[in-house]
């Protein structure tokens, strides 16, 4: 006997058909009826406190985990509260797909009780997004958005339904097959192309491979790995590639750019060839692109062909998948002369290695240093954990200073630089990876915009860990005040104690430990290492004045580094 | 310099919405976009021509959007172009005769005639309206509506037989 659903429940039966196992959002109006065959359904559901907390929660989730993230909400206040959440995974490319819900059918444009123009709002920041207008269309319109928010450049996909639509009912049938004339992602490279590239990298005196998200998001650090090495190329990697290949590799420089290291901002821009993979020349990295890495010629592996030449003129433009083309150049190398040792290049790399370190200094009767709760906490955890972090001075020296050795677990938001982002996508990695320990390493400015979410990860039992980097202020922002406005204080310095961190983590339902001073930080780590039924949260009482460098100011040449405060002051035209 | 972009998408609500929005999004500048039917009723065909000096960006960011199905740039002189204007020309009755003649040399064609204005309907190539327009320029135009361009390639396989080989 065919079997009637109503559109509520064909919605989550089609959840359930794409192996969804969990759903981050909150329940409303236009969305009520959606939440009923919850109850029943085999999907956990985790109830936000927030919408943007629901939909970090689904990116988090998706980032530790390769999966989609699935985040549903009711309409109108509820679907603006996702935005910033879509356009943050839409610009990370992050796989993900929002079910909003909206007024009836009937009443669209009336300005009805809780209307927004969801689909409308919804349109430029994600990869696709589809208001559903009849029952009918609920079983292939999820398939789609899977479909969608998975394959090629993934991203977030939205979709919005009517509460008529999700009240009216349907004899239940398996989506049909996907039937998107115009979506055709790449996966292979040209062969001709290919062997170009192989050409070029053999001649190369100055190669870097430039690795960005993609290969995260292709699952290609074994390929990526044998290709380096054989190539004998040294590489380095994006905020969003960390861990896409191990620090501990000589061939990793680490990571270039506004902050980033000394060796690999530089060995980018005396570069005679970049092997630039999944990543996509953002002006963090590049600073002024017309003066970036200017002796360079360019490969450009990207599964987006819009990436390619978007920025940066590409020699050899390759469109493909990170994993399959890498496999092809791996195929196409067989047999060819082993690659050059190209002693100058990688001497001239060790000199800045060991001239320009990353480095801090701890005084012991200071105040804490954020890189030094970074050191202690790798030190403790053995490195083995998963670091979600916020946006900021505390995100820099997250990823400075901790040594990624394993993708998918360096989880930030790069692209838009979400603050607010770490607490909520601690909890969606943690729930998508039980077994691994998650730490949060976030601001004290970030805490205060998504910390409620503290309440979600104690009631909902999913115990993360929250090294809280108390700078008492903007620190970021603060910088920029004191290096391009004459140290102008404008609206950056947060109260030293409010609210209080530790009763706040307490009255969420959590474990709150402060660390005031440098010896108090390994002890208080170790006592939250002990805590694992609950979240915990460490505030550590951080130096408010400290300042995160290397620092290539804004628009400005990769060839103007600046290494410290006083470095950066002779650098700075003064006109 | 304006390019001729024709872009075959699929026929669902809001298409238009989701190019117009890229375009805005990409700050690309739209100079005439028009949309309508073709002789497959799954595909809508859309007419863009684009001020700028490259196209290969637009034209990726065209294809990115799911529902877009094929995107050709035509080089100049490889379609055909074509435009359609009512033009209402102050015409007091003792110069009617003088603009009639003008008007049957550019092959426009009367359309309505009022008491001191007569509208003219010109369609063809966008050389043939820009020149109709500056020839009644000394008589005074009065009010104007202009479609945007359509265009096919010249010698063009069908809609059908072009989705196969993309
Ligand atoms: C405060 C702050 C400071 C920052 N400072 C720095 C900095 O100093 N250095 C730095 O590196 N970043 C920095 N960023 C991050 C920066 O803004 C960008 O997010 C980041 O540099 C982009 O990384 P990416 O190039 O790896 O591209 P991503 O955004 O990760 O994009 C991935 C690219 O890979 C492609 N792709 C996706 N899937 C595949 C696949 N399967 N195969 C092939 N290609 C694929 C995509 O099309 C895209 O082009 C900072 C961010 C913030 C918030
Ligand atoms: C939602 C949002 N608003 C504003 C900003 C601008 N911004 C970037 S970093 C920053 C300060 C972050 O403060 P905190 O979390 O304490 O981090 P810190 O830099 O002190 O380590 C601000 C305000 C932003 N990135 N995101
Ligand atoms: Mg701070």
């Amino acid at each position: 006997m065919p079997e009637q659903l109503s559109g509520a429940q064909a919605l989550i039966r089609s959840l359930e058909h794409e192996g969804v196992e969990i759903i981050f959002g909150m329940p409303g109006g236009a969305i009520l009826k959606a939440y009923d065959p919850i109850i029943e359904s085999p999907i956990r559901h985790v109830l936000a406190r927030h919408e943007q907390g629901a939909g970090h929660m689904a990116s988090g989730y998706a980032h530790a985990t390769g999966r989609v993230g699935v985040a549903m909400v009711t309409s109108g206040p509820a679907a603006t509260n996702l935005l910033t959440a879509l356009q943050d995974a839409y610009m990370d490319s992050v796989p993900m797909v929002a079910i909003t819900g909206q007024v009836a059918t009937t009443s669209i444009g009336n300005d009805a009780f809780q209307e927004a123009h969801t689909w409308g709002m919804s349109m430029p920041a994600t990869k696709h997004n589809t208001l559903i207008t009849s029952v009918e269309e609920i079983p292939d319109t999820v398939r789609e958005a899977f479909h969608l928010a998975s394959t090629g450049r993934k991203g977030p996909v939205l979709i919005d339904i009517p509460k008529d639509v999700l009240a009216d009912t349907m004899t239940w049938h398996r989506p049909g097959e996907i039937k998107l004339p115009g979506y055709r992602p790449a996966v292979k490279g040209h062969v001709r192309q290919v062997k170009a590239a192989l050409d070029l990298i053999e001649t190369s005196q100055r190669p870097v491979l430039y690795i960005g998200g993609g290969v995260v998001a292709a699952g290609a650090t074994a390929e990526l790995k044998e290709f380096a090495e054989r190539i004998n190329a040294p590489m380095v990697t994006t905020l969003m590639a960390r861990g896409a290949f191990p620090d501990s590799h000589p061939l990793n420089l680490g990571m270039p750019g506004m902050h980033g290291n000394y060796t690999a901002t530089t060995a980018l821009q005396r570069a005679d060839l970049l092997i630039t993979i999944g990543a996509r020349f953002d002006d963090r990295i590049t600073g002024d692109p017309k003066r970036f890495a200017p002796e360079a010629q360019v490969i450009h592996i990207d599964i987006d062909p819009a990436e390619i030449g978007k920025i940066r003129f590409a020699d050899v433009p390759i469109v493909g998948d990170a994993k399959a083309v890498i496999t092809q150049l791996l195929e196409q190398s067989e047999g060819r002369r082993p690659a050059p040792a190209r002693l100058p290049w990688f001497e001239a790399i060790r000199e800045w290695q060991t001239n320009y370190p990353l480095a801090y200094e701890q005084d012991p009767d200071g105040p804490i240093q954020q890189q030094y709760v970074i050191e202690e906490l790798h030190r403790i955890t053995g490195g083995d954990a998963t670091i979600v972090a916020g946006v900021g001075q505390h995100q820099m020296w997250a990823s400075q200073f901790w040594g990624f050795e394993e993708p998918r677990r360096w989880i930030n938001s790069g692209g838009l630089g979400t603050m607010g982002y770490a607490i909520p996508a601690a909890i969606g990695a943690k729930v998508g990876t039980p077994d691994e320990l998650v730490w949060a390493i976030d601001g004290d400015g970030c805490f205060q915009m998504t910390g409620t979410e503290m309440i979600t990860a104690a009631v909902e039992h999913i115990p993360i860990k929250v090294a809280l980097l108390n700078n008492e202020s903007l620190g970021m922002v603060k910088q920029w005040q004191h290096l391009f406005y004459d140290g102008r204080l404008s609206e950056t310095e947060l109260h030293p104690h409010t609210p209080d961190f530790v009763k706040f983590a307490e009255a969420c339902g959590g474990v709150g430990l402060r660390a005031d001073r440098p010896e108090d930080v390994a002890r208080v780590i170790e006592e939250a290492m002990a805590i694992n039924d609950q979240p915990v949260l460490i505030e550590f009482r951080c130096d408010p004045e400290a300042m995160i460098f290397p620092m290539v100011p804004a628009g400005g040449s990769n060839d103007d580094i600046a290494m410290s405060r006083e470095d950066f002051m002779s650098v700075e035209d003064p006109a | 310099m304006k390019h001729v972009i024709a872009v075959l998408v699929e026929n669902k609500p809001g298409v238009l919405a989701r190019v117009s929005t890229m375009f805005a999004r990409r700050g690309f500048n739209i100079h005439s976009l028009t949309v309508g039917p073709t002789e497959d009723p799954t595909l809508s065909r859309m007419t863009v021509v684009v001020d700028g000096p490259e196209m290969e960006q637009i034209v990726k960011q065209l294809y990115k959007l799911v529902h877009t199905v094929k995107v050709t740039e035509f080089e100049p002189g490889t379609a055909v172009e074509r435009e359609i204007m009512l033009v209402r020309v102050k015409a007091d009755p003792k110069r009617r005769g003088e603009i009639l003649d003008a008007a049957r040399v550019s092959e426009a064609k009367a359309v309505d005639v009022g008491a001191s204005t007569i509208t003219f309907e010109v369609v063809g190539p966008p050389e043939r309206l820009a020149d109709f327009l500056q020839l009644m320029a000394t008589y005074g135009v009065v009010a104007l509506a202009k479609s945007g361009r359509i265009a096919l390639a010249r010698d063009q396989k069908s809609t059908k037989k072009q989705l196969k080989s993309a």
